[in-house]
C-alpha cells in the first residue's frame, strides 16, 4: 500500500508535441492517499485511462515524475512498481484453472509453493471463487472472469495500490451493483488504495470517497461526491455530473447580485474578479423553484419520474430544468426563481469562490 | 397446432444439386468402378470386393501410405513451428505489415506444378542455380538420383510454399489478442516465454488447428510437385499414393485405382477427423457449466 503521486505529468502520444491540444495529459497534478479509494471520472477521451495507465507504467509520461511514498517509480517497469490492474475486459489466462490463474502472478515472482497456495487460498476466499477453484478458467462468466482478474492483483501481499479501468463496462447490470458491493467491502476491509476509471457517474459517486474529475487532459476537481454536486468548480462538472446537469445562464453582476433578465438574486458576498471574465450562473435543476413569481418561463416538456418531475423550459431564451418534488404545483402561469443555497457563479468556466462563507 | 408445410424442403434444392454433381454423383462413380472388373468394350463384371482386397494386400500400397505420412509428419514437424516463430516475429503496426503480408502470401499464388516446375529446374545441377551452386560447392547432390536428395528437395519445396499460409494464419491469431492481455501480463511480471506459453499460443490454438488439418490434408494428397521434380523416383522412393494412383490410371487399372482412390479417401477422413477431434477436445461444452454469455473481449 502506498501514497501515490503525479507530479507536473504531461503526457503525449505523438511524437512532438507543440500545442497544449496535442498532450493527451496537459497537466496533471495529484496526490492519492494511501488506502484511499478514488474515482478517475470523466468523458472518453479524457486522459483517465492514460492517468491510470502512467502510474502503472503501462506508459511512460513525456514529462513529470511519479511517485509512491515519496520514491521515484517514474523509471521503473510496471512489474517492480507492484500495481495490480483491472481492465474493460476480462484478462485471463485461458489454458489456466482459476487456481492457477491466481497463483501466475506468485509463480512469476518466484513465491515459494507454500506461501502461494495460502495465498491464493485466501484470495479465493475474497472473491468467492472457492467451489470453482480447479475449474478451467475460460468456462466462466464475465463477472467470475473479471472477478479471477482483480484476484490475480489481490494475491501479491504487497501491492502498492489497486487500478481499475472501467472493469464493470461487460458486466451484467444486475452484477454490476453486486461486484461494485464487493470492490467496495474489499476497500473496507483491507485498507487497499484503488483507483477507479469510469464515464459512468453513479458507478464513480457509490465506489469513491474522492472523485477527481477530467475534462480535456486536465483534473477539473477533486472532491467527496457531495462537493461535485453543491460546489461543482468548472461547469464542465455541473454539466457531466447529477442527471439533469447543472442549469448554466449567462448572467450580469451588479454589486453582489447577480441579475438575470429582471431578476435578481443576491450572491453571498462581493465576488473579486480579475479583468472582465465570461460570467454565468450555476444552478443545479434542484434548486429552481416553481412559482408565480421571478423569471417567467415557458414549459416545453414535463418528465414524470414517479417521485420527481423534470420540467424543461425556455427562461430569457435559455433552455432551463428544474426539479419539482412530489406535490409540487406547476402554475397556470410560471416562474422560476432560484434557491440562493445552490447559486454558484462562474468566470470563464471556473467557479468564483466566495472564501470563508460557503466551504 | 401450426400449420406444417414442407415446401422449405425446395429451398435446399439449389445446394443439394450442386454437392450431388460436384461430390456425390463422381463418388459414386468410382464406388462403381471399384467394385466391377472390365475387359474393354464398356463390358462390365460384378468384381466384389476383389480390387480392395487386392489393394490391401499390395506392399506398394502400404509402402506408398507410408511415405504419405512420413511426408505430412515431416513438413507439420517444420511448418507448423516455423510459421508461428515467422509469425510472431511480423511486426503489429507499422508500413511494416502491409509488406510482410504481401511477401508471406506471394508463394501462396503459385500454382503447384509452377512450384515443381520451378524447384525441378532450380534444383538441376546442370542449368539450375541451386543445383549448380551446391556441386559448385561440391556436394554431391542430385534430386532425381538420390532418394535422400529427392525427399530433402520435396520438403524444402513445400516448406518454401506453404509455411506462408501457417504464417498467415498464426498472425491473424495474434493481431487478435487485446492489448489488456499484454498489459495484464506484464503487472503479473510474466516471462517472455509464459506470455508465449499462456496467452499467445492458447489464442492461436484455433487457427493453428486449421493451419494443421490443411497442410496435414494437403501435403497427403501431394501430387504435382513430386509429379513434376522426380516424377516418383529414383525408383519409387517418392511414389506418394497419388502418384500410384495416377500410374493406375495410366495403365487402365480401373478397378484397382477406383479401390485405393476410396481407401485413400477414408484414410483423409479418417485422419482429418482424428485431428479435428483432438485438438478441439477441450472447447467442449461441459454439462455442468454456465454458457459464456460475453465470449471475453471481441
Amino acid at each position: 500500500m502506498a501514497r501515490i503521486d503525479l507530479a507536473n505529468v504531461r503526457h503525449a502520444y505523438g511524437r512532438n508535441p507543440q500545442a497544449d491540444s496535442d498532450y493527451a495529459l496537459r497537466h496533471v497534478n495529484q496526490a492519492f492517499e494511501n488506502g484511499g479509494a478514488y474515482a478517475l471520472l470523466g468523458p472518453s477521451g479524457c486522459g483517465k485511462t492514460s492517468v491510470l495507465n502512467i502510474i502503472s507504467g503501462l506508459v511512460q509520461p513525456s514529462q513529470g515524475r511519479v511517485r509512491f511514498d515519496g520514491e521515484d517509480v517514474t523509471d521503473l517497469s510496471t512489474e517492480k512498481r507492484n500495481i495490480a490492474q483491472v481492465f474493460q475486459f476480462p484478462v485471463i489466462y485461458d489454458s489456466m484453472t482459476v487456481r492457477e490463474n491466481l497463483a501466475f502472478p506468485l509463480r512469476n515472482r518466484g513465491v515459494k509453493r507454500a506461501e502461494a497456495n495460502r495465498r491464493v487460498d485466501e484470495v479465493l476466499e475474497m472473491i468467492g471463487l472457492k467451489s470453482r477453484a480447479d475449474r478451467k478458467a475460460r468456462g466462466l462468466t464475465a463477472d467470475d472472469k473479471q472477478k479471477i482478474s482483480l484476484g490475480r492483483g489481490l494475491v501479491r501481499s504487497d501491492v502498492n495500490a489497486i487500478l481499475f479501468d472501467e472493469p464493470l463496462t461487460v458486466i451484467d447490470p444486475q452484477m454490476k451493483w453486486e461486484l461494485r458491493a464487493q470492490l467496495k467491502e474489499l476497500h473496507r476491509r483491507f485498507g487497499y488504495t484503488m483507483i477507479y476509471v469510469t464515464h459512468d457517474q453513479t458507478e464513480a459517486l457509490t465506489f469513491a470517497d474522492s472523485v477527481v474529475v477530467m475534462y480535456e487532459g486536465q483534473i477539473v476537481q477533486v472532491g467527496s461526491p457531495e462537493d461535485l454536486f453543491e460546489r461543482p468548480s468548472h461547469t464542465f462538472v455541473g454539466h457531466f455530473i447529477g442527471s439533469p446537469g447543472m442549469n448554466v445562464i449567462p448572467t450580469t453582476l451588479d454589486g453582489a447580485h447577480v441579475r438575470v433578465g429582471e431578476y435578481v438574486a443576491p450572491l453571498p458576498g462581493l465576488p473579486r474578479l480579475r479583468g472582465e471574465p465570461k460570467l454565468e450562473i450555476g444552478v443545479r435543476p434542484e434548486y429552481v423553484r416553481m412559482g408565480a413569481e421571478g423569471i417567467p418561463v415557458q414549459i416545453t416538456q414535463v418528465e414524470d419520474l414517479g417521485r420527481i418531475r423534470i420540467v424543461r423550459a425556455v427562461a430569457e431564451g435559455h433552455v432551463i430544468a428544474a426539479v419539482l418534488r412530489e406535490g409540487d404545483e406547476i402554475p397556470a402561469d410560471p416562474h422560476i426563481t432560484i434557491d440562493p443555497k445552490g447559486l454558484n457563479l462562474y468566470a470563464d468556466s471556473w467557479r468564483v469562490d466566495f472564501s470563508g462563507d460557503r466551504k | 397446432m401450426k400449420p406444417v408445410n414442407q415446401k422449405a424442403w425446395f429451398l435446399v434444392l439449389p445446394v443439394l444439386l450442386l454437392v450431388a454433381i460436384s461430390a456425390v454423383i463422381p463418388l459414386m462413380t468410382v464406388v462403381n468402378y471399384s467394385v466391377q472388373d472390365t475387359f474393354g468394350n464398356n463390358q462390365f463384371f460384378w468384381a466384389g470386393t476383389s480390387w480392395y482386397e487386392k489393394v490391401l494386400h499390395s506392399e506398394r500400397f502400404w509402402n506408398a501410405l507410408l511415405r504419405d505420412l512420413m511426408f505430412s509428419a515431416i513438413i507439420l514437424a517444420i511448418e507448423i513451428p516455423l510459421g508461428v516463430i515467422v509469425a510472431l516475429a511480423m511486426p503489429r503496426k507499422g508500413w511494416g505489415v502491409a509488406v510482410c503480408l504481401v511477401l508471406m502470401a506471394l508463394p501462396l499464388l503459385i500454382p503447384w506444378n509452377v512450384v515443381g516446375t520451378i524447384w525441378q529446374v532450380f534444383s538441376r545441377e546442370d542449368i539450375g542455380l541451386l543445383g549448380g551452386a551446391l556441386k559448385g560447392m561440391g556436394v554431391d547432390y542430385n534430386a532425381v538420383q538420390d532418394p535422400v536428395d529427392a525427399w530433402v528437395t520435396l520438403i524444402v519445396m513445400d516448406v518454401w510454399h506453404w509455411t506462408s499460409l501457417v504464417t498467415l494464419l498464426a498472425y491473424a491469431g495474434l493481431v487478435s489478442i487485446p492489448d489488456a492481455y499484454y498489459q495484464a501480463a506484464r503487472i503479473d511480471g510474466a516471462s517472455g516465454w509464459s506470455v508465449f506459453r499462456f496467452i499467445q499460443l492458447p489464442k492461436m490454438a484455433r487457427v493453428l488447428t486449421i493451419a494443421v488439418l490443411l497442410r496435414f490434408m494437403d501435403s497427403f494428397m501431394i501430387f504435382a510437385e513430386p509429379f513434376v521434380v522426380t516424377g516418383g523416383g529414383p525408383g519409387n522412393t517418392t511414389t506418394f499414393m497419388s502418384i500410384d494412383l495416377e500410374n493406375l490410371r495410366a495403365s487402365n487399372e480401373l478397378g484397382q485405382g477406383a479401390a485405393m482412390s476410396l481407401i485413400y479417401f477414408l484414410i483423409i477422413l479418417l485422419f482429418s477427423w482424428i485431428f479435428y477431434a483432438v485438438m478441439t477436445r477441450e472447447d467442449a461444452p461441459r454439462p455442468d457449466k454456465a454458457p459464456d454469455k460475453t465470449g471475453g473481449a471481441p
